[in-house]
Protein backbone atom coordinates (compact mmCIF):
# COMPACT_ATOMS: atom_id res chain seq x y z
CA UNK A 1 0.00 0.00 0.00
CA UNK A 2 1.57 3.25 -1.16
CA UNK A 3 1.84 6.61 1.25
CA UNK A 4 0.39 9.86 0.56
CA UNK A 5 3.17 12.95 0.65
CA UNK A 6 1.97 13.99 4.28
CA UNK A 7 2.14 10.09 5.37
CA UNK A 8 5.46 10.18 4.21
CA UNK A 9 6.77 13.35 5.73
CA UNK A 10 5.33 12.25 9.00
CA UNK A 11 6.58 8.57 8.68
CA UNK A 12 10.27 10.21 8.50
CA UNK A 13 10.01 12.70 11.25
CA UNK A 14 8.78 9.95 13.93
CA UNK A 15 11.24 7.39 12.85
CA UNK A 16 9.08 4.71 10.83
CA UNK A 17 9.05 2.84 7.32
CA UNK A 18 5.01 3.69 7.46
CA UNK A 19 2.19 5.30 9.35
CA UNK A 20 -1.44 4.60 9.19
CA UNK A 21 -4.38 7.19 9.55
CA UNK A 22 -5.97 7.27 13.15
CA UNK A 23 -2.09 5.92 14.89
CA UNK A 24 -0.15 8.60 17.08
CA UNK A 25 2.97 9.89 16.71
CA UNK A 26 5.33 11.74 18.53
CA UNK A 27 7.42 13.26 16.13
CA UNK A 28 10.61 15.42 15.96
CA UNK A 29 10.03 18.96 13.44
CA UNK A 30 12.72 21.09 11.54
CA UNK A 31 11.27 24.51 12.27
CA UNK A 32 8.63 26.17 14.58
CA UNK A 33 7.53 29.70 14.73
CA UNK A 34 6.36 31.98 16.81
CA UNK A 35 4.36 35.46 16.77
CA UNK A 36 3.55 37.84 19.54
CA UNK A 37 0.56 36.67 20.50
CA UNK A 38 1.24 33.00 20.16
CA UNK A 39 3.91 33.34 22.27
CA UNK A 40 2.44 34.96 25.07
CA UNK A 41 -0.05 32.01 25.38
CA UNK A 42 2.64 29.44 25.72
CA UNK A 43 4.80 31.37 28.33
CA UNK A 44 2.05 30.16 31.51
CA UNK A 45 3.05 26.04 29.93
CA UNK A 46 6.19 26.83 29.12
CA UNK A 47 7.05 28.23 32.61
CA UNK A 48 5.41 25.45 33.97
CA UNK A 49 7.55 22.78 32.44
CA UNK A 50 11.06 23.93 33.72
CA UNK A 51 9.12 25.29 36.88
CA UNK A 52 11.71 24.47 39.93
CA UNK A 53 13.87 21.99 37.43
CA UNK A 54 16.64 24.48 37.87
CA UNK A 55 16.94 25.43 34.75
CA UNK A 56 14.96 26.72 31.08
CA UNK A 57 15.66 26.75 27.68
CA UNK A 58 14.74 26.14 24.02
CA UNK A 59 15.89 22.69 22.97
CA UNK A 60 17.57 24.22 19.94
CA UNK A 61 17.53 28.22 19.76
CA UNK A 62 18.21 27.42 15.72
CA UNK A 63 15.00 25.63 15.16
CA UNK A 64 13.11 28.95 16.56
CA UNK A 65 11.63 32.15 14.88
CA UNK A 66 10.15 34.81 16.75
CA UNK A 67 7.89 37.60 14.46
CA UNK A 68 5.33 40.00 14.84
CA UNK A 69 1.90 39.81 13.16
CA UNK A 70 -0.88 40.35 15.26
CA UNK A 71 -0.36 43.65 16.67
CA UNK A 72 2.38 45.11 15.27
CA UNK A 73 3.65 47.78 16.06
CA UNK A 74 1.91 47.42 19.32
CA UNK A 75 -1.36 49.54 19.02
CA UNK A 76 -1.88 49.54 22.85
CA UNK A 77 0.36 49.57 26.36
CA UNK A 78 -0.92 46.32 27.15
CA UNK A 79 0.46 44.31 23.49
CA UNK A 80 3.61 47.06 24.17
CA UNK A 81 3.75 45.57 27.33
CA UNK A 82 3.48 41.76 25.94
CA UNK A 83 5.84 42.38 23.59
CA UNK A 84 8.71 43.45 25.47
CA UNK A 85 8.52 40.08 27.50
CA UNK A 86 8.40 38.42 24.24
CA UNK A 87 11.92 39.95 22.89
CA UNK A 88 13.41 39.71 25.85
CA UNK A 89 12.27 35.57 26.34
CA UNK A 90 13.72 35.47 22.95
CA UNK A 91 16.89 37.31 23.63
CA UNK A 92 17.48 35.27 26.83
CA UNK A 93 16.89 32.08 24.79
CA UNK A 94 19.39 33.19 22.02
CA UNK A 95 17.42 33.18 19.53
CA UNK A 96 18.47 34.72 16.60
CA UNK A 97 15.72 34.67 14.04
CA UNK A 98 14.05 37.19 15.98
CA UNK A 99 12.20 39.26 13.17
CA UNK A 100 11.98 42.52 14.96
CA UNK A 101 9.36 45.30 13.86
CA UNK A 102 10.93 46.55 10.46
CA UNK A 103 12.18 42.64 9.29
CA UNK A 104 8.86 41.10 10.34
CA UNK A 105 5.70 40.01 8.71
CA UNK A 106 2.61 37.40 8.98
CA UNK A 107 4.70 33.82 10.46
CA UNK A 108 2.36 32.36 7.38
CA UNK A 109 4.21 34.36 4.93
CA UNK A 110 7.65 35.08 6.62
CA UNK A 111 8.06 30.94 6.89
CA UNK A 112 8.37 30.64 3.58
CA UNK A 113 10.02 33.90 1.65
CA UNK A 114 12.83 33.63 4.53
CA UNK A 115 13.28 30.07 3.35
CA UNK A 116 12.15 28.74 7.23
CA UNK A 117 10.68 25.80 5.73
CA UNK A 118 11.12 23.71 2.78
CA UNK A 119 9.98 20.57 1.22
CA UNK A 120 9.52 17.65 3.08
CA UNK A 121 9.77 19.34 6.53
CA UNK A 122 7.33 18.78 9.46
CA UNK A 123 6.78 22.30 10.26
CA UNK A 124 5.35 23.42 13.53
CA UNK A 125 3.39 26.72 14.76
CA UNK A 126 0.63 27.69 16.73
CA UNK A 127 -1.65 29.67 14.21
CA UNK A 128 -4.58 27.78 12.60
CA UNK A 129 -2.84 29.09 9.00
CA UNK A 130 -0.06 26.83 9.01
CA UNK A 131 -1.22 24.70 6.69
CA UNK A 132 -0.46 27.55 4.12
CA UNK A 133 3.07 26.70 3.79
CA UNK A 134 1.81 23.29 2.82
CA UNK A 135 2.19 24.91 -0.61
CA UNK A 136 6.06 24.13 -0.49
CA UNK A 137 5.50 20.53 0.22
CA UNK A 138 5.99 20.40 3.76
CA UNK A 139 3.37 18.97 6.46
CA UNK A 140 2.79 22.22 7.74
CA UNK A 141 0.76 22.07 11.52
CA UNK A 142 -0.87 24.38 13.68
CA UNK A 143 -1.24 23.81 17.31
CA UNK A 144 -2.11 25.25 20.17
CA UNK A 145 -0.38 26.85 23.36
CA UNK A 146 0.38 23.66 25.45
CA UNK A 147 1.53 21.89 22.38
CA UNK A 148 3.80 24.59 21.21
CA UNK A 149 5.11 24.88 24.80
CA UNK A 150 6.64 21.32 25.07
CA UNK A 151 7.83 21.77 20.94
CA UNK A 152 9.51 24.95 22.25
CA UNK A 153 11.05 22.84 25.83
CA UNK A 154 11.86 19.30 24.25
CA UNK A 155 11.69 19.74 20.11
CA UNK A 156 8.73 16.93 20.45
CA UNK A 157 5.50 17.20 18.98
CA UNK A 158 2.30 14.62 18.88
CA UNK A 159 0.24 14.17 15.95
CA UNK A 160 -2.61 11.70 14.98
CA UNK A 161 -2.41 11.10 11.70
CA UNK A 162 -4.70 12.30 9.75
CA UNK A 163 -6.45 10.73 6.60
CA UNK A 164 -5.81 12.77 3.51
CA UNK A 165 -8.24 13.68 0.53
CA UNK A 166 -7.31 14.62 -2.90
CA UNK A 167 -8.94 17.57 -4.93
CA UNK A 168 -8.25 17.46 -7.73
CA UNK A 169 -8.68 20.34 -10.54
CA UNK A 170 -8.74 20.55 -14.35
CA UNK A 171 -9.23 23.66 -16.51
CA UNK A 172 -7.93 26.95 -17.58
CA UNK A 173 -8.96 29.61 -14.97
CA UNK A 174 -11.20 32.12 -17.01
CA UNK A 175 -9.42 36.29 -16.58
CA UNK A 176 -9.75 37.33 -13.40
CA UNK A 177 -10.66 34.35 -11.07
CA UNK A 178 -7.98 33.23 -9.15
CA UNK A 179 -6.61 30.49 -6.56
CA UNK A 180 -8.73 32.78 -4.11
CA UNK A 181 -12.29 31.78 -6.23
CA UNK A 182 -11.04 28.30 -6.50
CA UNK A 183 -11.11 27.54 -2.73
CA UNK A 184 -13.82 29.52 -2.08
CA UNK A 185 -15.93 27.47 -4.48
CA UNK A 186 -14.55 24.60 -3.01
CA UNK A 187 -15.45 25.56 0.47
CA UNK A 188 -18.85 25.80 -0.60
CA UNK A 189 -19.00 22.48 -2.22
CA UNK A 190 -17.84 21.25 0.68
CA UNK A 191 -18.67 22.85 3.78
CA UNK A 192 -16.63 24.26 6.80
CA UNK A 193 -16.67 20.57 7.82
CA UNK A 194 -15.72 19.03 4.37
CA UNK A 195 -12.23 18.25 5.67
CA UNK A 196 -12.75 17.99 8.92
CA UNK A 197 -9.77 16.27 10.54
CA UNK A 198 -8.14 15.30 7.26
CA UNK A 199 -5.21 16.90 4.89
CA UNK A 200 -6.40 18.37 1.89
CA UNK A 201 -3.99 17.74 -0.89
CA UNK A 202 -4.75 19.81 -4.01
CA UNK A 203 -3.30 18.63 -7.58
CA UNK A 204 -4.42 19.08 -11.14
CA UNK A 205 -3.42 20.79 -13.97
CA UNK A 206 -5.04 24.00 -12.98
CA UNK A 207 -3.29 23.71 -9.45
CA UNK A 208 0.20 23.33 -11.93
CA UNK A 209 -0.87 26.32 -13.18
CA UNK A 210 -0.88 28.73 -10.29
CA UNK A 211 2.08 30.89 -9.20
CA UNK A 212 3.48 29.79 -5.42
CA UNK A 213 1.02 33.06 -4.45
CA UNK A 214 -1.54 31.43 -5.72
CA UNK A 215 -1.10 27.73 -4.08
CA UNK A 216 -0.30 29.33 -1.07
CA UNK A 217 -3.44 30.90 -0.84
CA UNK A 218 -4.88 27.53 -1.68
CA UNK A 219 -3.41 25.62 1.15
CA UNK A 220 -3.93 28.61 3.42
CA UNK A 221 -7.97 28.08 3.51
CA UNK A 222 -7.74 24.28 3.73
CA UNK A 223 -7.96 25.07 7.75
CA UNK A 224 -11.64 26.76 6.58
CA UNK A 225 -12.89 22.92 5.33
CA UNK A 226 -11.80 22.07 8.87
CA UNK A 227 -8.65 20.44 7.47
CA UNK A 228 -5.45 19.78 9.62
CA UNK A 229 -3.54 21.00 6.97
CA UNK A 230 -3.08 21.36 3.33
CA UNK A 231 -0.50 20.11 0.81
CA UNK A 232 1.03 20.96 -2.91
CA UNK A 233 2.92 18.14 -4.03
CA UNK A 234 6.20 20.41 -5.17
CA UNK A 235 7.33 20.71 -8.19
CA UNK A 236 9.67 22.91 -10.70
CA UNK A 237 8.11 25.72 -9.79
CA UNK A 238 8.51 25.20 -5.82
CA UNK A 239 11.90 24.22 -6.24
CA UNK A 240 12.83 27.96 -8.11
CA UNK A 241 11.00 29.16 -5.08
CA UNK A 242 12.77 27.31 -2.37
CA UNK A 243 16.28 27.37 -3.57
CA UNK A 244 17.39 30.51 -3.41
CA UNK A 245 15.75 30.91 -0.09
CA UNK A 246 16.80 27.37 1.51
CA UNK A 247 19.03 27.36 4.74
CA UNK A 248 19.43 23.86 4.52
CA UNK A 249 18.62 20.74 2.29
CA UNK A 250 15.61 19.53 1.69
CA UNK A 251 13.98 16.31 0.14
CA UNK A 252 11.48 16.50 -2.41
CA UNK A 253 8.17 14.13 -2.08
CA UNK A 254 5.27 12.70 -3.76
CA UNK A 255 2.52 10.44 -2.86
CA UNK A 256 2.30 7.07 -4.35
CA UNK A 257 0.16 6.67 -7.31
CA UNK A 258 -1.68 3.74 -4.84
CA UNK A 259 -1.94 6.08 -1.85
CA UNK A 260 -5.11 5.97 0.28
CA UNK A 261 -7.36 8.71 -0.27
CA UNK A 262 -10.58 9.05 2.28
CA UNK A 263 -12.32 10.59 -0.57
CA UNK A 264 -11.08 12.69 -4.26
CA UNK A 265 -12.98 15.52 -5.51
CA UNK A 266 -12.86 16.10 -9.07
CA UNK A 267 -13.33 19.91 -10.87
CA UNK A 268 -13.67 20.88 -14.22
CA UNK A 269 -13.03 24.95 -12.94
CA UNK A 270 -13.03 26.24 -16.84
CA UNK A 271 -15.90 27.85 -16.46
CA UNK A 272 -15.39 28.97 -13.04
CA UNK A 273 -16.27 33.12 -12.25
CA UNK A 274 -15.35 34.65 -9.24
CA UNK A 275 -16.31 33.53 -5.93
CA UNK A 276 -17.82 35.69 -2.65
CA UNK A 277 -18.19 34.06 0.55
CA UNK A 278 -20.89 35.71 2.49
CA UNK A 279 -21.24 36.95 5.94
CA UNK A 280 -21.01 35.09 8.23
CA UNK A 281 -19.63 31.42 7.15
CA UNK A 282 -16.49 31.17 5.07
CA UNK A 283 -18.45 28.17 3.30
CA UNK A 284 -21.66 30.48 2.68
CA UNK A 285 -20.39 30.85 -0.84
CA UNK A 286 -21.58 32.78 -4.36
CA UNK A 287 -21.06 33.48 -7.40
CA UNK A 288 -20.36 37.30 -7.36
CA UNK A 289 -22.99 37.65 -9.43
CA UNK A 290 -25.44 37.01 -7.37
CA UNK A 291 -24.24 39.73 -4.86
CA UNK A 292 -23.00 42.34 -6.85
CA UNK A 293 -24.37 45.34 -5.91
CA UNK A 294 -24.39 45.07 -2.01
CA UNK A 295 -23.45 48.76 -0.62
CA UNK A 296 -20.15 48.50 1.31
CA UNK A 297 -17.99 50.82 4.12
CA UNK A 298 -14.50 49.74 3.84
CA UNK A 299 -11.96 47.34 1.35
CA UNK A 300 -9.58 44.98 3.08
CA UNK A 301 -6.54 44.09 0.95
CA UNK A 302 -3.92 42.07 3.24
CA UNK A 303 -4.48 39.01 5.51
CA UNK A 304 -2.04 36.01 5.36
CA UNK A 305 -4.62 34.65 2.46
CA UNK A 306 -4.09 37.25 0.17
CA UNK A 307 -1.52 40.10 0.79
CA UNK A 308 1.85 38.95 -1.90
CA UNK A 309 2.97 40.83 -4.36
CA UNK A 310 0.88 39.08 -7.23
CA UNK A 311 -2.25 39.60 -4.98
CA UNK A 312 -1.79 43.80 -4.84
CA UNK A 313 -0.33 43.45 -8.66
CA UNK A 314 -3.64 42.53 -9.69
CA UNK A 315 -5.30 45.06 -7.48
CA UNK A 316 -3.74 47.80 -9.29
CA UNK A 317 -4.24 46.09 -12.28
CA UNK A 318 -7.94 46.30 -12.05
CA UNK A 319 -8.07 49.36 -10.54
CA UNK A 320 -5.82 51.19 -13.18
CA UNK A 321 -6.03 54.73 -13.64
CA UNK A 322 -9.68 55.04 -11.23
CA UNK A 323 -9.88 56.29 -7.97
CA UNK A 324 -11.43 54.26 -4.73
CA UNK A 325 -15.17 55.31 -4.73
CA UNK A 326 -15.86 58.14 -2.48
CA UNK A 327 -17.72 56.73 0.29
CA UNK A 328 -15.23 53.60 0.47
CA UNK A 329 -12.07 53.53 2.16
CA UNK A 330 -9.25 50.72 0.72
CA UNK A 331 -7.24 49.32 3.02
CA UNK A 332 -4.14 47.65 1.86
CA UNK A 333 -1.65 45.69 4.24
CA UNK A 334 1.45 43.75 2.64
CA UNK A 335 1.51 40.84 4.73
CA UNK A 336 5.34 41.27 5.31
CA UNK A 337 8.05 43.75 5.16
CA UNK A 338 9.27 41.89 2.06
CA UNK A 339 6.31 42.29 -0.23
CA UNK A 340 5.69 45.80 1.13
CA UNK A 341 9.92 46.67 -0.15
CA UNK A 342 8.86 44.73 -3.39
CA UNK A 343 5.68 46.72 -4.07
CA UNK A 344 7.35 49.93 -3.49
CA UNK A 345 9.66 49.37 -5.71
CA UNK A 346 7.80 48.14 -8.57
CA UNK A 347 5.61 51.30 -7.96
CA UNK A 348 2.38 49.62 -6.48
CA UNK A 349 2.83 51.08 -3.54
CA UNK A 350 2.44 54.35 -4.93
CA UNK A 351 -0.51 53.73 -7.47
CA UNK A 352 -2.51 52.33 -4.77
CA UNK A 353 -2.05 55.28 -2.86
CA UNK A 354 -2.40 57.48 -5.47
CA UNK A 355 -6.05 56.41 -6.29
CA UNK A 356 -7.03 56.84 -2.84
CA UNK A 357 -5.77 53.65 -0.62
CA UNK A 358 -4.38 53.88 2.98
CA UNK A 359 -1.29 51.59 3.16
CA UNK A 360 -0.96 49.83 6.65
CA UNK A 361 2.37 48.66 8.89
CA UNK A 362 2.78 44.81 7.49
CA UNK A 363 1.22 42.03 9.67
CA UNK A 364 -2.23 41.00 10.27
CA UNK A 365 -3.92 44.40 10.34
CA UNK A 366 -8.07 44.24 10.77
CA UNK A 367 -8.21 40.15 9.95
CA UNK A 368 -8.33 39.60 13.63
CA UNK A 369 -10.28 42.11 14.56
CA UNK A 370 -7.54 43.42 16.70
CA UNK A 371 -6.33 46.99 14.91
CA UNK A 372 -5.62 49.00 11.62
CA UNK A 373 -9.46 49.19 10.52
CA UNK A 374 -11.63 47.14 12.71
CA UNK A 375 -15.14 47.28 11.67
CA UNK A 376 -18.06 49.56 13.71
CA UNK A 377 -21.62 48.52 13.88
CA UNK A 378 -22.92 47.13 11.23
CA UNK A 379 -20.38 48.08 8.52
CA UNK A 380 -19.81 46.34 5.75
CA UNK A 381 -16.00 45.42 3.93
CA UNK A 382 -15.22 43.15 1.00
CA UNK A 383 -12.03 41.08 2.14
CA UNK A 384 -9.21 39.49 1.03
CA UNK A 385 -8.84 37.38 4.26
CA UNK A 386 -10.10 34.13 5.31
CA UNK A 387 -12.73 33.92 7.84
CA UNK A 388 -15.86 35.75 8.41
CA UNK A 389 -17.58 34.83 11.45
CA UNK A 390 -19.61 37.47 13.61
CA UNK A 391 -17.00 39.93 15.23
CA UNK A 392 -14.05 38.42 13.26
CA UNK A 393 -13.17 41.62 12.31
CA UNK A 394 -14.71 44.30 14.73
CA UNK A 395 -18.56 44.62 15.75
CA UNK A 396 -20.32 41.71 15.85
CA UNK A 397 -23.08 42.76 13.75
CA UNK A 398 -20.51 43.73 10.83
CA UNK A 399 -20.77 42.16 7.93
CA UNK A 400 -17.71 40.57 5.79
CA UNK A 401 -17.64 39.43 2.04
CA UNK A 402 -14.41 37.44 1.51
CA UNK A 403 -13.19 37.79 -1.90
CA UNK A 404 -10.31 37.77 -4.39
CA UNK A 405 -7.88 40.95 -4.66
CA UNK A 406 -9.18 41.23 -8.23
CA UNK A 407 -12.76 41.11 -6.82
CA UNK A 408 -11.61 43.53 -4.06
CA UNK A 409 -10.32 46.08 -5.24
CA UNK A 410 -13.06 46.25 -8.47
CA UNK A 411 -15.40 46.75 -5.20
CA UNK A 412 -13.08 49.61 -3.99
CA UNK A 413 -13.82 51.30 -6.71
CA UNK A 414 -17.30 51.42 -7.64
CA UNK A 415 -18.19 51.64 -3.94
CA UNK A 416 -20.17 48.14 -3.85
CA UNK A 417 -19.74 44.52 -4.35
CA UNK A 418 -18.55 44.53 -8.06
CA UNK A 419 -17.44 41.67 -10.67
CA UNK A 420 -14.12 42.59 -11.52
CA UNK A 421 -15.12 41.49 -15.09
CA UNK A 422 -17.56 44.14 -15.46
CA UNK A 423 -14.86 46.84 -15.19
CA UNK A 424 -12.09 45.10 -16.97
CA UNK A 425 -14.28 43.51 -19.88
CA UNK A 426 -14.68 39.29 -20.34
CA UNK B 1 -18.66 14.67 37.27
CA UNK B 2 -22.24 15.66 37.81
CA UNK B 3 -23.76 18.87 35.47
CA UNK B 4 -26.61 20.47 33.60
CA UNK B 5 -26.26 20.60 29.90
CA UNK B 6 -25.45 24.22 27.78
CA UNK B 7 -26.92 23.39 24.37
CA UNK B 8 -25.03 24.58 21.28
CA UNK B 9 -25.35 24.26 17.97
CA UNK B 10 -22.86 22.96 14.86
CA UNK B 11 -19.37 24.97 13.96
CA UNK B 12 -19.35 26.66 17.34
CA UNK B 13 -15.97 28.67 16.79
CA UNK B 14 -13.09 30.03 18.85
CA UNK B 15 -14.10 33.48 18.35
CA UNK B 16 -17.48 32.65 20.01
CA UNK B 17 -16.05 30.96 23.14
CA UNK B 18 -13.28 33.30 23.32
CA UNK B 19 -13.21 36.66 21.35
CA UNK B 20 -9.72 38.11 19.98
CA UNK B 21 -10.21 41.20 21.69
CA UNK B 22 -9.42 39.73 25.10
CA UNK B 23 -7.10 37.66 23.93
CA UNK B 24 -4.05 40.16 25.23
CA UNK B 25 -5.80 40.35 28.66
CA UNK B 26 -5.33 37.87 31.91
CA UNK B 27 -6.74 34.55 32.11
CA UNK B 28 -9.28 35.59 34.99
CA UNK B 29 -10.84 37.91 32.61
CA UNK B 30 -10.97 35.63 30.16
CA UNK B 31 -13.20 33.70 31.52
CA UNK B 32 -15.53 36.20 32.79
CA UNK B 33 -16.12 36.67 28.50
CA UNK B 34 -16.85 32.71 27.91
CA UNK B 35 -19.02 32.04 25.25
CA UNK B 36 -19.62 35.19 24.81
CA UNK B 37 -19.74 35.48 21.33
CA UNK B 38 -22.94 33.17 21.01
CA UNK B 39 -24.62 33.61 24.05
CA UNK B 40 -23.84 36.85 26.56
CA UNK B 41 -25.21 35.30 29.76
CA UNK B 42 -23.42 31.94 29.47
CA UNK B 43 -20.78 32.72 32.55
CA UNK B 44 -23.24 34.30 34.55
CA UNK B 45 -25.93 31.06 34.38
CA UNK B 46 -22.90 28.25 34.73
CA UNK B 47 -22.26 26.31 37.16
CA UNK B 48 -18.92 24.51 37.91
CA UNK B 49 -18.89 21.08 37.22
CA UNK B 50 -21.58 21.83 33.98
CA UNK B 51 -21.12 20.39 30.50
CA UNK B 52 -21.34 21.94 27.25
CA UNK B 53 -22.89 19.77 24.29
CA UNK B 54 -23.00 20.64 20.71
CA UNK B 55 -22.95 19.63 17.59
CA UNK B 56 -20.26 19.17 14.69
CA UNK B 57 -16.84 20.84 14.39
CA UNK B 58 -16.73 22.32 17.95
CA UNK B 59 -14.10 24.77 18.42
CA UNK B 60 -13.19 25.48 14.58
CA UNK B 61 -11.61 28.42 14.25
CA UNK B 62 -8.42 29.73 15.49
CA UNK B 63 -5.42 27.76 17.45
CA UNK B 64 -6.05 30.08 20.72
CA UNK B 65 -6.37 27.81 23.61
CA UNK B 66 -10.59 28.62 23.47
CA UNK B 67 -10.95 25.29 26.38
CA UNK B 68 -9.23 27.91 29.23
CA UNK B 69 -11.89 30.29 29.62
CA UNK B 70 -14.46 27.24 29.79
CA UNK B 71 -12.27 25.54 31.94
CA UNK B 72 -12.08 28.53 34.48
CA UNK B 73 -15.48 29.48 33.82
CA UNK B 74 -16.40 25.74 35.43
CA UNK B 75 -17.32 23.94 32.69
CA UNK B 76 -16.40 20.24 33.27
CA UNK B 77 -16.42 18.42 30.05
CA UNK B 78 -17.91 19.02 26.52
CA UNK B 79 -19.58 16.55 24.52
CA UNK B 80 -19.79 17.18 20.93
CA UNK B 81 -20.78 14.93 17.51
CA UNK B 82 -17.39 16.36 16.29
CA UNK B 83 -14.69 18.50 17.23
CA UNK B 84 -12.04 20.66 15.05
CA UNK B 85 -8.20 19.15 15.39
CA UNK B 86 -6.93 21.95 16.93
CA UNK B 87 -9.57 22.35 19.65
CA UNK B 88 -9.19 18.75 20.62
CA UNK B 89 -5.52 19.18 20.79
CA UNK B 90 -5.85 22.03 23.33
CA UNK B 91 -8.16 20.06 25.37
CA UNK B 92 -6.79 17.05 25.33
CA UNK B 93 -3.13 18.70 26.02
CA UNK B 94 -4.15 20.66 29.47
CA UNK B 95 -6.74 18.63 30.61
CA UNK B 96 -10.39 19.79 29.57
CA UNK B 97 -12.14 16.48 29.38
CA UNK B 98 -13.86 16.36 25.42
CA UNK B 99 -16.26 13.30 24.36
CA UNK B 100 -17.30 12.37 20.85
CA UNK B 101 -20.44 11.20 20.66
CA UNK B 102 -22.72 11.95 18.13
CA UNK B 103 -26.12 10.64 19.89
CA UNK B 104 -25.21 12.59 22.87
CA UNK B 105 -24.85 15.61 21.30
CA UNK B 106 -28.03 14.76 19.19
CA UNK B 107 -30.25 14.13 22.18
CA UNK B 108 -29.32 15.52 25.52
CA UNK B 109 -31.57 18.89 25.89
CA UNK B 110 -31.00 22.12 27.52
CA UNK B 111 -30.64 22.29 31.01
CA UNK B 112 -30.43 18.26 31.23
CA UNK B 113 -28.43 17.38 34.49
CA UNK B 114 -26.16 14.54 33.22
CA UNK B 115 -22.91 12.17 34.59
CA UNK B 116 -20.18 11.44 32.79
CA UNK B 117 -17.16 9.17 33.58
CA UNK B 118 -15.04 10.93 31.31
CA UNK B 119 -12.07 7.98 31.80
CA UNK B 120 -14.91 5.26 30.29
CA UNK B 121 -16.59 7.78 28.34
CA UNK B 122 -19.88 6.99 29.69
CA UNK B 123 -22.70 9.84 29.84
CA UNK B 124 -25.89 9.40 31.59
CA UNK B 125 -28.88 11.06 31.42
CA UNK B 126 -31.23 10.09 34.98
CA UNK B 127 -34.24 12.07 33.08
CA UNK B 128 -34.41 10.41 30.43
CA UNK B 129 -32.53 7.03 31.35
CA UNK B 130 -30.51 6.72 28.03
CA UNK B 131 -26.76 5.76 28.90
CA UNK B 132 -24.52 6.45 26.17
CA UNK B 133 -20.78 5.03 25.25
CA UNK B 134 -18.21 8.38 23.45
CA UNK B 135 -16.43 6.89 20.99
CA UNK B 136 -12.73 6.39 22.97
CA UNK B 137 -9.20 8.30 21.74
CA UNK B 138 -6.12 6.41 20.62
CA UNK B 139 -4.05 4.97 23.52
CA UNK B 140 -1.33 7.56 23.07
CA UNK B 141 -3.69 10.35 23.57
CA UNK B 142 -5.43 8.68 26.82
CA UNK B 143 -1.86 8.42 28.27
CA UNK B 144 -1.80 12.04 27.87
CA UNK B 145 -4.82 12.55 29.71
CA UNK B 146 -4.06 10.21 32.32
CA UNK B 147 -1.11 11.78 33.21
CA UNK B 148 -2.87 15.16 33.68
CA UNK B 149 -1.78 16.69 30.27
CA UNK B 150 0.91 17.59 28.11
CA UNK B 151 3.39 19.44 30.61
CA UNK B 152 3.91 16.66 33.10
CA UNK B 153 5.65 14.37 29.86
CA UNK B 154 7.42 17.22 29.28
CA UNK B 155 8.96 17.95 32.85
CA UNK B 156 10.26 14.26 32.55
CA UNK B 157 12.09 14.76 29.30
CA UNK B 158 13.45 17.79 31.19
CA UNK B 159 14.41 16.47 34.18
CA UNK B 160 16.31 13.40 32.25
CA UNK B 161 18.08 16.01 30.65
CA UNK B 162 19.52 17.96 33.39
CA UNK B 163 20.32 14.39 34.60
CA UNK B 164 22.40 13.49 31.34
CA UNK B 165 23.91 16.75 31.74
CA UNK B 166 24.67 16.25 35.17
CA UNK B 167 26.49 12.68 34.74
CA UNK B 168 28.57 14.29 31.92
S1 LIG C 1 -3.82 37.42 8.72
FE1 LIG C 1 -5.61 36.76 9.86
S2 LIG C 1 -5.77 34.59 9.50
FE2 LIG C 1 -3.73 35.20 8.88
S3 LIG C 1 -2.43 34.85 10.68
FE3 LIG C 1 -3.14 36.96 10.78
S4 LIG C 1 -5.00 36.89 12.00
FE4 LIG C 1 -4.58 34.80 11.36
Amino acid sequence: MGMTISEKILAAHSGRDAVEPGECINATFDMVIVQDLSLLMAKEPFEQIFDGLGESSVFDPEKVVVTFEHEAPAPTVLAATNQKWGRQWARRHGITNMLEIGRHGIQHMVSNEQGFVLPGDLFVANGSHTCTDGAVGAFAVGVGAASLAVALAIGEVWLEIPETSRFVYRGTLQPWVSAKDLILYTLGQIRTDGALNQVMEFAGETVRALPMSGRFTLCNMAKEAGAVTGIIEPDALTEAYVRPRARRAHRTLSSDSDARYRAIHEYDVSALGPQVACPFSPDNVKPVEAVAGVPIDQVFIGSCTNSRVDDLRVAVEVIGSRKVHRDVRLIVIPGSQYVYLEALREGVIERLVEAGATIGAPGCGPCPGLHTGVLGEGERCVSTSNRNFPGRMGHRTAEVYLASPATAAASAVLGRLADPREMMGR
Amino acid sequence: MTGRVHRFGDNVDTDMIMPARYLGHSRAEQSRHAMEGVDSDFTAKVQPGDVIVAGRNFGCGSARPAHRPLQDAGVSCVIAASFANLFMRNAVNEGLPILRCPEAARELREGDLVEVDHEGGIIRCPATGRVYQAEMFPEFIRQIIRSGGLIPYAREKVKQRVQEREEK
